[in-house]
């Protein structure tokens, strides 16, 4: 064991009936990140420079959910959030409400290594955007024509989209988890009311351990479609959507709400460091035990070099490499 | 079993020294709270109502670094923020960036139960309270002459350590004679062994406006869940990063510790001077260890134990009540 490795994702919770070239658009933007993180590691780049890299990369693509592609809030607006944890040192960096800054995950490594505080939101995470001369630009950079049609959707359902590519069994599921989901049967093929073969992805993330053995994990998004303004999901809470130590790096993906409560990025790395179990195992159990009804994926790497996923939804957008020249990209 | 609570109204650098001008109202207060708390738990009020309601009683005196008497940003404004948790259900609320809510805690509730969302800030959170018609105030009724001071304190001793010493990022330093870290919070447990945490604070003296610390994240400084409910409160940064109130409960779950050792044990690997924490377990038990200089703290039981407290028990407090 031992080496680099190096995880990412693009959300979890796929439509079954995505079309093959949005697959293979998937894939490749997938595969590409892939091998930017993957250069830097052979490369001896620290994990955090790493996932911050590849994040941004992400970011900048418009087939996910973070940066340009983020889902709308129900204002039609742009909210973006990340966040960056560095297992060497536990440091961490967040912001939230950002909505024009170009690389959001960029703006949270500053948070980290510039700021005295680890959380910038809004107008202050703005302001020190500007103090810090990142990138910015217009609100409307970010709204792609497809989320605007699916916010449409979302509105004429009166729902918020969660994961709305997951068929549905029965009613009961999801409004017990989405609280004002209005249930509709349709051969089951229907989720939030709209039909399934809506595609909008999800968040994304990279985590990974360099050569040193320190393990880094980023996530960033633009949140849930129709979601209230000034909604926090689990992307930029440290614990939640976002965790590194010593022992390990996840970053998770779906329902953020559930994600929170589960603490779920943490409970990987506490089922490690306190129960002793094995990367592969901690994220297993921790998808079983502790989500309840809720939809999640997550990646994750350990400081030995291995990688390892998870999801409980119908597909997670995700692909791996490690040292020994292991490569692989996957949604199903 | 039975029930249980406990309650914090912040630690910190809180001098031995401290007048009692400054010490005998904050006293007074976690006296009254720690009252209404038990009270509440005697009449069968569950543990989600009764740590709600402390926590807006802590929020509406100036004492403490809440609501009322909260902190200042760098600009002058105060900025609060709140979390509440049920144990029972894992259900959360919470708030950031609140400027006119008179209750932060009661608005980080209504979020968890009348949003499917956890967790709002700023604009968006200031227009939901103005939904749900919530008490609000202008910032007149938060800011106290006290604050205006701290702020002006740490803005000069900010300038003072530029000149004098390497220049760290920008570093909140402590004035001295005052506790410049605080929270409010409070943990309760009934005799059925259901648990619920709630924190709320105004944040750090001269802290960046926008910044969020470690109150409002489920898992750092709050959190609640079958086995123990825990209120952090200190240097928010260092909370979030060991996930302090999360991490009390995965020790006691994962790796079988009791409450005391478990908290104990999150509380050794917080780096000295930065965190303190209320705790009950399922089991109606309650520990409130911090590694600061002191922490306001309150804790009753059901069988008769109850304990009022500034610094480390034996130091200069002559408030402890056994068997009261």
């Amino acid at each position: 064991m031992g080496g680099w490795a190096i995880a990412v994702h693009g959300g979890a919770g796929v439509d079954p009936k995505l079309p093959e070239e949005r697959q293979e658009e998937a894939r490749r933007v997938l595969r590409r990140c892939l091998g930017v993180g993957a250069a830097g590691l052979r490369a001896g780049r620290p994990a955090v420079d790493v996932v911050e890299m590849v994040v941004r990369e992400l970011e900048t693509d418009p087939v996910f959910n973070s940066g340009r592609g983020s889902a709308l809030t129900q204002e039609g607006t742009v909210e973006m959030e990340a966040s960056i944890m560095d297992g060497r040192g536990r440091r961490c960096g967040a912001v939230s409400g950002l909505t024009t800054v170009k690389n959001p995950v960029s703006l949270a490594r500053l948070v980290m290594d510039r700021s005295p505080h680890s959380y910038l939101a809004f107008h202050g995470a703005e302001d020190f955007a500007r103090e810090q001369g990142v990138e910015v630009v217009d609100n409307s950079y970010f709204i792609t024509d497809e989320n605007v049609r699916m916010l449409k959707l979302a509105k004429e359902a009166n729902s918020i989209v969660y994961d709305y590519r997951v068929p549905v069994p029965s009613a009961d599921t999801c409004s017990a988890s989405a609280g004002l989901v209005g249930a509709t049967t349709d051969g089951g093929m229907q989720m939030n009311g709209l039909p399934i073969s809506i595609y909008a992805p999800e968040t994304v993330g990279c985590v990974a351990v360099d050569s040193g053995g320190w393990c880094a994990a980023a996530t960033s998004t633009g949140g849930l479609m129709n979601k209230m303004s000034g909604r926090i999901g689990d992307s930029p809470l440290i614990g939640s959507g976002t965790y590194a130590c010593g022992a390990c790096a996840v970053s998770c993906t779906g329902e953020g709400e559930a994600i929170i409560r589960s603490t779920l990025a943490r409970d990987v790395a506490a089922l490690m460091e306190y129960k002793g179990l094995g990367l592969q195992e901690a994220v297993d159990y921790a998808l079983k035990e502790r989500l309840d009804e809720g939809k999640a994926g997550l990646i994750a790497v350990s400081r030995n070099g291995e990688v390892a996923n998870g999801f409980n939804t119908v597909g997670m957008f995700r692909g791996c490499a490690t040292e020994d020249g292991f490569m692989d990209v996957a949604i199903w | 079993m039975g029930w249980a609570i406990a309650l914090h109204g912040g630690a910190g650098d809180i001098p031995l020294s401290l007048p009692v001008e400054r010490r005998a109202p904050r006293e007074a207060t976690l006296r009254h709270c720690l009252e209404l708390g038990v009270a509440a738990l005697k009449a069968n009020r569950s543990p989600l109502d009764v740590v709600e309601l402390v926590v807006r009683e802590l929020e509406n005196s100036p004492c403490f670094n809440a609501g009322k008497g909260s902190v200042l940003t760098t600009n002058g404004t105060v900025e609060m923020e709140a979390c509440i948790m049920d144990g029972n259900t894992k259900k959360c609320g919470a708030v950031s960036g609140l400027s006119t809510v008179v209750n932060a805690i009661s608005l980080a509730r209504l979020v968890m139960e009348r949003t499917p969302h956890i967790y709002l800030a700023f604009d968006g959170a200031e227009a939901f309270a103005r939904e749900q018609g919530v008490e609000t105030a202008h910032s007149s009724h938060f800011i106290t002459t006290e604050n205006v001071e701290r702020l002006k304190n740490a803005k000069e001793a900010k300038r003072v350590q530029i000149d004098y010493t390497q220049p760290i990022k920008g570093a909140i330093p402590s004035t001295k004679g005052d506790s410049q870290i605080g929270t409010v919070g409070c943990v309760a447990v009934d005799g059925h062994g259901i648990l619920a945490s709630a924190t709320s604070t105004g944040g750090l003296v001269n802290k960046m406006v926008g910044r969020i610390g470690d109150t409002p994240i489920i898992g750092a400084g709050t959190y609640a869940n079958s086995y123990c409910a825990v209120s952090a409160t200190g240097k928010g940064e260092s909370i979030i990063q060991a996930t302090v109130a999360r991490d009390v409960a995965a020790l006691m779950e994962y790796k079988g510790l009791s409450l005391k050792e478990a908290a104990a044990y999150v509380i050794e690997r917080t780096p000295k001077g930065n965190v303190g924490l209320v705790a009950v377990s399922a089991n109606g038990e309650v520990t409130m260890p911090f590694n600061t200089t002191g922490m306001f703290r309150a804790c009753a039981t059901e069988d008769g134990y109850s304990e009022i407290g500034i610094w480390p028990s034996g130091i200069n407090d002559d408030l402890e009540y056994p068997n009261k």
